[in-house]
C-alpha cells in the first residue's frame, strides 16, 4: 500500500533540519491501464464469479448514470450529481465492505448506498424531493446522501465511536470530493477519529475539480492523503480509476479499523466525465487533452480488458448489463413516479416524534 | 428532601439518566475529569466512567456530528457547548443535521440529543460567553429549546430531554447555577417540556418571562404590589413547544401582558409570543403587549452589562406604559 510516512530523512525541497517533511506518495495501482496486474502483492482475493459482479455494478452503474442524466433533462428527477469516472472508487469501496459496516455518503454518492442496499427507486424519489427517498429500509446501513460539504465525515465518526463503544468489529466510511478535504468539519472528524482511535474510513474522491475549482487552487498540500498525518492517522493514495485497488485500500484499511487500529484516510484519483451537477459547462475549465488522458484511464475500460484476458468478459457481456441496467432504470423510475406525492401535513408530522399542539395547528390549515 | 442550587440540580439529572439508562453518554469539552468549567458534570466521570463521560478535543462541529452519529446508533447523547458564543461553530451540527435527521430520513432516523450550554449574562464574563441566542434556536423548525429557571425545573426537564427522542437545546443561566437552593427530590421525576408555570398570581397584568428572567419578573412584581398592582408571572420554561395555553388563560384574566427576554429587542421570542397573543387572545387585550429586553446592539462588555440587561425597575416602568394605556 502507498502510505503517507513521516521518514524523510533527505529534504528534496531544502528547509529547516528540524521541519517536518514528508516522502512523496505514490498511488497504489494494481492493474495497469492495459489491464496488467502490476503489484501483484496488493492484488485482492476474489473469485471469477466476484470478478464478474464488479464488473456488473459497475457497467450497470455508469447506464444508470447516463439514464439518469438523460432522466434529469425530461424533467423525471430533480438534483442529480453525475457519476461516469468514478464508478471504480464507488462500486470497489462499497464492494469491500461487509453488509453491517456503515455508510455516509455526500451528494454524489448514490451508487454505494444503492449497492449496499437502498433500493433504487428511493434513489429517484430522492433525487425527485420526496421524504420517502430517505426512509432506508430496516438493515441497510446508510444515511441518506448529504449536503452540507464536511457534515457527514462527523457522523461517520460518531457511527464509528458508537461501534467501538458496543465493541461490534464493524466500520463506518464516509466520502467527500477533493473540496470537502477543504472543510473544517473534514480536519474535526479525521482529529475526532485519530484522539479516540475510531474505527472509520474517510474516502476522499479527489476527481480534480470542486465544481470548477481545480486541485491546485484547492490546497498546496502535496496530496490529500498527507492531511492524515496531522491527525495521527493513516494516509494513503490510491489509482481510483483501479477498482481493484480501491478494492485493496478498503479491505485493507477496514481490517484495520475492525480489528482497533483505527482510521484511515484514503485519496482516490479519480475523474468526473461529466459535469458537476447537471448545470456547469466543463469546457469552460477543462481542455479536451485532459479529458481525452483521463478517458484512456477509464476504470470500466481497464477492467474490462483484465476480466476479457481472463475470459470472464466480452463486449457482449457489457451490451447484455446495459440492457438490463436500462430495464432497472426504467421499472424504478416509473415506481418513484407512482409513489404517492409528500403532503404539507406529512411533512409537518415529520419534524417531531410527537407533533406538538402549534404544528397541529399549523397542520389544519392544510387538510 | 435533598437540597441542590441548579448546577447540582442539573448534574444529579445527568447522574439519574446515566444510571438508568446505558445508552446516556456525557461529553464535551473539559466534562471528564474536572467536571466542565462550571463544574457541572463533577463527579460523573469518576461514578459512570470514561466511555460514559469523556473528554472530546476542542471542536464543536464536531462535538455536534458526533452527537448526531452516535444517536443514529441508539445512544442518548448530552453533548456540552462549553459556552453559549461558541455553539456558532456548531450550528450546522445542531441546528442543520440533528434538527433536520427526522425530516431528511422521512422519520427512520431521528436525533435523540441534549445540546446542553450555559448562557445568561450579569456575570461578567468574556464576550460571547453569555449572549441569549435562543432566538437562532426557536426560528430552526425540529428542534425543542428549554430554559429552566430554577433548580427543582432544572432536574425534571433535563431528564425530559435527555428522553425525548428530539434534539433539545437546553440552556442553563450561568447566574442562576449558584443562585439559591431548591427542595429537589432525589431520584427519578420529570417535568414536561412544552409546559408552561404560573409562578405568582395576579390580577391587572401578565409579565411574561424564562430563565432568570422569570427572577427578575418577580422583583418587579413585589414592586408593583406595593403600588396596588397585582402582576401575575409565568414562567416559560419551553420556548418550543410554548405553552400558548397558559399564556391567554392569563391574559383572559388580566387583559395585559409584557414579555420580557435577555435577547435583544427584535425578531426574538417576545416577538413570537406577541404575534401568537395577536392570534389567539387580541379581544382580550386592552393594551399592545409590550416587550421589555436589550437594545439591539452587540452584547455589550462587561462594563455596561447591568446597564443594558433588563431589570425590575424597568420591567416596573413597562408594566405601567401598559396599565396606562
Amino acid at each position: 500500500m502507498s502510505k503517507v510516512s513521516l521518514e524523510t530523512p533527505e529534504a528534496k525541497t531544502g528547509g529547516l533540519p528540524h521541519e517536518v517533511r514528508a516522502n512523496d506518495v505514490a498511488p497504489l495501482q494494481v492493474l495497469s491501464p492495459e489491464g496488467e496486474v502490476v503489484n501483484p502483492d496488493y492484488m485482492p482475493e476474489l473469485s471469477d464469479d466476484q470478478l464478474k459482479e464488479i464488473m456488473y455494478r459497475m457497467v450497470f452503474t455508469r447506464t444508470w448514470d447516463e439514464r439518469a442524466i438523460n432522466l434529469g433533462r425530461q424533467g423525471r428527477l430533480g438534483f442529480y450529481a453525475p457519476v461516469s469516472g468514478q464508478e471504480a472508487t464507488m462500486v470497489g469501496s462499497e464492494y469491500a465492505l461487509n453488509k453491517d459496516d456503515f455508510i455516509c455518503p455526500g451528494y454524489r454518492d448514490m451508487p454505494q448506498i444503492v449497492w449496499h442496499g437502498l433500493p433504487l427507486y428511493q434513489a429517484f424519489l430522492y433525487s425527485r424531493g420526496h421524504q420517502h427517498g430517505g426512509q432506508i429500509p430496516e438493515g441497510v446501513n446508510v444515511l441518506m446522501p448529504q449536503i452540507i460539504i464536511g457534515a457527514q465525515i462527523l457522523h461517520a465518526t460518531g457511527i464509528a465511536m458508537g461501534f467501538k463503544l458496543k465493541n461490534e468489529k464493524r466500520v463506518a466510511i464516509t466520502y467527500t470530493g477533493d473540496g470537502g478535504s477543504s472543510e473544517g468539519d473534514f480536519y474535526e472528524g479525521l482529529n475526532f477519529a485519530g484522539a479516540f482511535k475510531l474505527p472509520t474510513i474517510y474516502f476522499v474522491q479527489n476527481n480534480g475539480y470542486a465544481i470548477t475549482t481545480p486541485f491546485a487552487k484547492q490546497t498546496a498540500a502535496q496530496s490529500i492523503a498527507h492531511k492524515a498525518l496531522a491527525a495521527g492517522i493513516r494516509g494513503v493514495q490510491i489509482d481510483g480509476m483501479d477498482v481493484l485497488a480501491v478494492i485493496a485500500a478498503v479491505r485493507e484499511a477496514a481490517e484495520i479499523g475492525r480489528n482497533g487500529g483505527g482510521a484511515t484516510l484514503i485519496e482516490g484519483l479519480t475523474y468526473r466525465f461529466k459535469p458537476h451537477s447537471m448545470a456547469d459547462d466543463t469546457t469552460k475549465y477543462r481542455t479536451k487533452e485532459e479529458e481525452a488522458e483521463w478517458s484512456e484511464r477509464d476504470p470500466l475500460v481497464r477492467f474490462g480488458k483484465f476480466l476479457a484476458k481472463k475470459g470472464l468478459w466480452s463486449d457482449e457481456d457489457t451490451a447484455r448489463v446495459k440492457e438490463e441496467a436500462k430495464n432497472a432504470v426504467n421499472e424504478h423510475i416509473k415506481k418513484a413516479e407512482q409513489t404517492e406525492k409528500m403532503t404539507v401535513s406529512g411533512l409537518i408530522d415529520s419534524m417531531f416524534e410527537q407533533t406538538p399542539p402549534h404544528l397541529e395547528e399549523q397542520k389544519a390549515d392544510f387538510q | 428532601m435533598a437540597q441542590m442550587n441548579m448546577k447540582e440540580a442539573i448534574r444529579d439529572a445527568m447522574r439519574v439518566e446515566l444510571k438508568r439508562d446505558p445508552n446516556v453518554l456525557v461529553f464535551g469539552e473539559d466534562v471528564g475529569k474536572v467536571g466542565g468549567v462550571f463544574r457541572a458534570t463533577e463527579g460523573l466521570q469518576g461514578e459512570f466512567g470514561d466511555t460514559r463521560v469523556f473528554d472530546t478535543p476542542l471542536a464543536e462541529s464536531a462535538i455536534g456530528g458526533l452527537a448526531v452519529g452516535l444517536g443514529t446508533q441508539g445512544f442518548r447523547p448530552v453533548a456540552e457547548i462549553q459556552f453559549v458564543g461558541f455553539i456558532f461553530e456548531a450550528l450546522d451540527q445542531m441546528f442543520v443535521q440533528a434538527a433536520r435527521m427526522r425530516y431528511r430520513s422521512g422519520g427512520r432516523y431521528h436525533s435523540p440529543i441534549v445540546f446542553r450550554t450555559p448562557f445568561g449574562g450579569g456575570v461578567k464574563a468574556a464576550e460571547l460567553h453569555t449572549d441569549a441566542l435562543e432566538g437562532l434556536a426557536i426560528q430552526t423548525p425540529g428542534i425543542k429549546v428549554v430554559i429552566p429557571s430554577n433548580p427543582y425545573d432544572a432536574k425534571g426537564l433535563l431528564i425530559s430531554a435527555i428522553r425525548d427522542n428530539d434534539p433539545v437545546f437546553f440552556m442553563e443561566h450561568l447566574n442562576l447555577y449558584h443562585a439559591f437552593r431548591d427542595e429537589v427530590p432525589e431520584g427519578d421525576y420529570t417535568v414536561p417540556i412544552g409546559k408552561a408555570k404560573v409562578v405568582r398570581e395576579g390580577k391587572d397584568v401578565t409579565i411574561i418571562a424564562y430563565g432568570l428572567m422569570v427572577h427578575t419578573a418577580l422583583k418587579a412584581a413585589e414592586e408593583l404590589e406595593k403600588n396596588g398592582v397585582q402582576a401575575e408571572v409565568i414562567d416559560l420554561r419551553t420556548l418550543v413547544p410554548l405553552d400558548i395555553d397558559t399564556i391567554v388563560a392569563s391574559i383572559q384574566k388580566t387583559n395585559r401582558a409584557i414579555v420580557v427576554q435577555e435577547a435583544q429587542k427584535s425578531a426574538g421570542a417576545a416577538a413570537e409570543i406577541i404575534a401568537q397573543i395577536n392570534e389567539k387572545a387580541i379581544l382580550h387585550l386592552e393594551a399592545p403587549v409590550l416587550r421589555c429586553a436589550p437594545p439591539d446592539t452587540v452584547y455589550p462588555f462587561a462594563q455596561i452589562e447591568d446597564a443594558w440587561l433588563p431589570n425590575a425597575a424597568r420591567i416596573v416602568k413597562t408594566v405601567n406604559q401598559v396599565l396606562q394605556f
